[in-house]
C-alpha cells in the first residue's frame, strides 16, 4: 500500500506521532484519579487533608492499620501504664494515642464480596452455558423471542425490581443473606453470561460433536468432552465479566443487605475514624478493592470488546 | 470481520440428529439446558416486576407489613405525573443523559480515530485508558467527592493552578452540581464507548479508503462520506447502551451527591430510592418504577428502530 502514503489505512509518522502523544495525554490524566487514591491510602489521616495537596509524600501504613483494626482513645496515664507494644502495628496505634480494640469489619466484607461473587459467577456461567449451548444448537421453540427476552431483563433498574425483591427475601428470610444477593447475581447475569457465551458457541463448528457423535458418543458426552474445552476461553471470559459485575454491584447490596452478607461497595464510603472519614483507610480499602478488577482487566483486554457489549458485537 | 449484532438471532441452520436413541433425546435435552435459566428469571424478573405493577395500583407501605394493602387504582400513576417535583427530577435526568452522552460520544469518537491510527505502544494505552469503566461507580463517586472537597480536594487546587476561582464547592453549588456528575461519568464511561467506536473503524474495509484515495477525495470528504457512515451503526449502539446504563444509573450519583444540593441532582433512579426505601411510600415508587421501565424499554425500542434503518442504507 505504499502507493498511499497518507491514507487513513497508512498514516504518515507525524500523524501517527501527534496520536500517540493525545492519547497517551488522555491516558495519563485519566489516571491521575486511581494514583491520587493509591498514595492517599499511604498518606496519614492529617497529610490526606492538607491544603494544597502534598504530592510528595512520605508513606505510612497507617491507612491500611486503620482499615484492618478498631481502636480506641485512651488517656495518657492509662497509656503510660500499658505494657510496650507487641506489634509494630500497636506500637503506630499507640502513637496516636490508642490502643487496639480488634479488627474491623473490612475483612468480612472483603470475604462477602469474594463469597457473593465467585458463588454467583459459577451459578450463572454453569447456567448460561448451558443454555447458550441449547441456544446455538438446538430448535428451542421460540429460541429468538426467549433470546430478546432475556437480554430485555437487562434494562429494569435495579431499584425498581429491588422493591418487590425486598419483599420477597423478606418473606422467605433471604434478606441479608449470601444466598440471597448471590441468586440476584445470578439471575442479572444471566443475561450477559447466555448472550456472551452463545457467541462464543456459534464459533465452535458443530462438525465436532457430530464428529464426537459418530464415534458413538451421546449428545451429552458430546457436549461434556468436545464443546466444554473448546468454550474454555468464553467461559472464561463470562466468568470475569460476571465476577466483575458481582464484585462492582451496589444497589442490591445496599437495599438488601445490612449486616452479616454486606459486600465491599456499600462498605467502603461508611469507613469512619477520628472526627469524620477516614480518607487513608478508605483510600486503602479502596486499594484492596480494586486490585483483582485492575488485574483481570489486563487478563481480558482482548475480549472487553465482546463483553460489555453482550456479544452484540463480534471481533 | 465485525458485524453489529442486535435483537432477533439468525435462523438456525439444520439440526443434524445422529443415534437418536442414545440418551436424551435434543428437545428433552434443550428443555433441561434453558429450563434452569428461564425459571430463574421468571422468578427474580418477570415475578417482580409483575408485583411492581400490582403495588403501583395500592397504597401499600413496605414498612408496616401487617396493614392491608388498598387498590387506589391509577391514582399513584395521576399523582406521579401531576407532580412537579417528578417532572424536575426528569429534567435532572434528561439534563445528565444527554450531556454526558454527547460529551461521551465526542470524547469518545475522537480518541478512537486516534487510536486506529496504530502508533508505538498503543496497545498498551488503550488497555490503560480501558480501566476507569472497570471500576465500580460507588466506590468512585465515594472518591471523587473526596476531590471535589472545597477545603482539600485536589480538583479545587488543580483548577485553582491554571487561574480558577480559589475555594468553590463543586458539590454543594446548585449550577456546578449536575455537572461534577456529568464529568465523572464521562471519565468513567468514554472509554467504553471509544472501546465500541474504535470496533466501528476497525469493521471499515480498507479497499472503501483505497477507493477514495484513487479519486483523490479529501480527508474530509473521506470522513464524511466513508467514515461516519460506516460507524454510525455503532455510534447508535453506543447511544443505546449508554442511555439503558445512565437512566437507570443510580450507585455514582448515590455516592457522589446524594441528589443534592437540595434536589439539583436528584435523578429519578435517586428519587425513586427515597420513596421506596425512606419515605416507605411503595405503591407511589412502583409507579414510578413502572413508568421508569416503560421509558427505557421505549427509548430502547426507538434506537433499535433506528439502528435496523442506518444498517438497511
Amino acid at each position: 500500500m505504499k502507493a498511499f502514503p497518507h491514507s487513513p489505512l497508512e498514516p504518515s509518522a507525524r500523524a501517527k506521532w501527534f496520536a500517540g502523544i493525545v492519547v497517551i495525554g488522555y491516558a495519563v490524566v485519566s489516571l491521575i484519579p486511581l494514583a491520587w487514591i493509591f498514595m492517599t491510602s499511604l498518606r496519614t489521616p492529617q497529610d490526606a487533608i492538607a491544603y494544597p495537596p502534598m504530592v510528595v509524600i512520605e508513606p505510612s501504613p497507617i491507612g491500611y492499620v486503620n482499615l484492618f483494626t478498631t481502636r480506641s482513645r485512651v488517656g495518657a496515664d492509662e497509656l503510660a501504664s500499658l505494657p510496650p507494644p507487641a506489634t509494630w502495628y500497636e506500637a503506630l496505634v499507640r502513637d496516636q494515642q490508642m490502643i487496639l480494640a480488634g479488627p474491623s469489619r473490612f475483612i468480612d466484607r472483603y470475604s462477602n464480596s469474594l463469597l457473593i461473587g465467585f458463588g454467583s459467577t459459577l451459578l450463572s456461567v454453569v447456567l448460561g452455558t448451558l443454555s447458550a449451548y441449547a441456544f446455538s444448537r438446538f430448535r428451542v421453540p421460540g429460541k429468538d423471542d426467549l433470546l430478546f427476552f432475556i437480554l430485555s431483563t437487562r434494562m429494569m433498574p435495579p431499584i425498581a425490581i429491588a422493591i418487590p425483591v425486598y419483599l420477597m427475601f423478606r418473606h422467605v428470610g433471604l434478606n441479608d443473606t449470601h444466598v440471597g444477593l448471590i441468586l440476584l447475581y445470578t439471575v442479572v447475569n444471566l443475561s450477559l453470561s447466555v448472550w456472551l457465551l452463545k457467541g462464543f458457541m456459534d464459533e465452535i463448528p458443530r462438525e465436532y460433536e457430530e464428529a464426537a457423535m459418530v464415534d458413538g458418543y451421546t449428545r451429552w458426552q458430546a457436549f461434556m468432552k468436545v464443546v466444554l474445552p473448546q468454550a474454555a476461553t468464553g467461559i472464561a471470559t463470562t466468568a470475569i465479566f460476571c465476577l466483575i459485575f458481582a464484585w462492582n454491584e451496589y444497589a442490591f447490596a445496599l437495599l438488601l443487605t445490612s449486616g452479616t452478607a454486606q459486600t465491599s461497595p456499600p462498605f467502603i464510603p461508611t469507613i469512619i475514624g477520628e472526627g469524620g472519614l477516614d480518607w487513608p483507610a478508605m483510600a486503602a480499602g479502596t486499594t484492596l478493592f480494586l486490585l483483582p478488577v485492575l488485574l483481570f482487566t489486563v487478563l481480558l483486554r482482548k475480549h472487553l470488546l465482546r463483553g460489555v457489549t453482550f456479544g452484540a458485537i463480534r471481533k | 470481520m465485525s458485524y453489529v449484532h442486535t435483537g432477533r438471532a439468525a435462523s438456525p441452520s439444520m439440526r443434524l440428529r445422529l443415534f437418536p436413541a442414545q440418551g436424551l433425546s435434543d428437545r428433552t435435552l434443550a428443555w433441561l439446558f434453558v429450563g434452569p435459566t428461564i425459571l430463574l428469571l421468571l422468578a427474580f424478573n418477570i415475578f417482580p416486576l409483575l408485583w411492581t405493577i400490582r403495588l403501583s395500583f395500592t397504597n401499600y407501605r413496605a414498612n408496616r407489613p401487617n396493614a392491608e394493602d388498598v387498590w387506589v387504582g391509577i391514582s399513584n400513576y395521576q399523582r406521579v405525573l401531576n407532580d412537579e417535583a417528578i417532572w424536575e427530577n426528569m429534567r435532572a435526568t434528561a439534563h445528565f443523559l444527554v450531556s454526558s452522552i454527547a460529551l461521551q460520544l465526542l470524547l469518545g469518537f475522537a480518541l478512537a480515530l486516534l487510536l486506529n491510527r496504530r502508533f508505538r505502544s498503543h496497545s498498551f494505552w488503550s488497555t490503560a485508558i480501558l480501566l476507569p469503566m472497570m471500576l465500580a461507580p460507588a466506590v468512585v463517586g465515594t472518591f471523587w467527592k473526596y476531590f471535589f472537597e472545597p477545603q482539600y480536594g485536589i480538583f479545587n487546587y488543580i483548577i485553582n493552578f491554571f487561574g480558577g476561582p480559589g475555594t468553590f464547592t463543586m458539590l454543594g453549588d446548585t449550577q456546578l452540581s449536575p455537572w461534577a456528575i456529568v464529568l465523572v461519568d464521562t471519565w468513567m464511561w468514554t472509554p467504553y464507548v471509544m472501546l465500541l467506536l474504535l470496533a466501528g473503524l476497525r469493521s471499515i474495509p480498507p479497499y472503501l479508503y483505497e477507493a477514495a484515495e484513487i479519486d483523490r477525495a479529501s480527508a474530509w470528504t473521506r470522513f464524511w462520506r466513508i467514515t461516519l457512515p460506516m460507524v454510525m451503526p455503532f455510534i447508535i449502539l453506543a447511544l443505546l447502551f449508554r442511555v439503558i446504563e445512565n437512566f437507570k444509573m443510580f450507585d455514582l450519583v448515590d455516592q457522589l451527591t446524594n441528589g443534592g444540593p437540595g434536589s439539583v441532582t436528584e435523578l429519578a433512579s435517586i428519587k425513586l430510592k427515597r420513596e421506596a426505601f425512606e419515605k416507605w411510600r411503595t405503591g407511589y415508587a412502583s409507579a414510578l418504577a413502572i413508568i421508569m421501565f416503560v421509558s427505557i424499554y421505549g427509548l430502547s425500542l426507538v434506537t433499535v428502530r433506528f439502528l435496523d434503518k442506518v444498517k438497511q442504507r
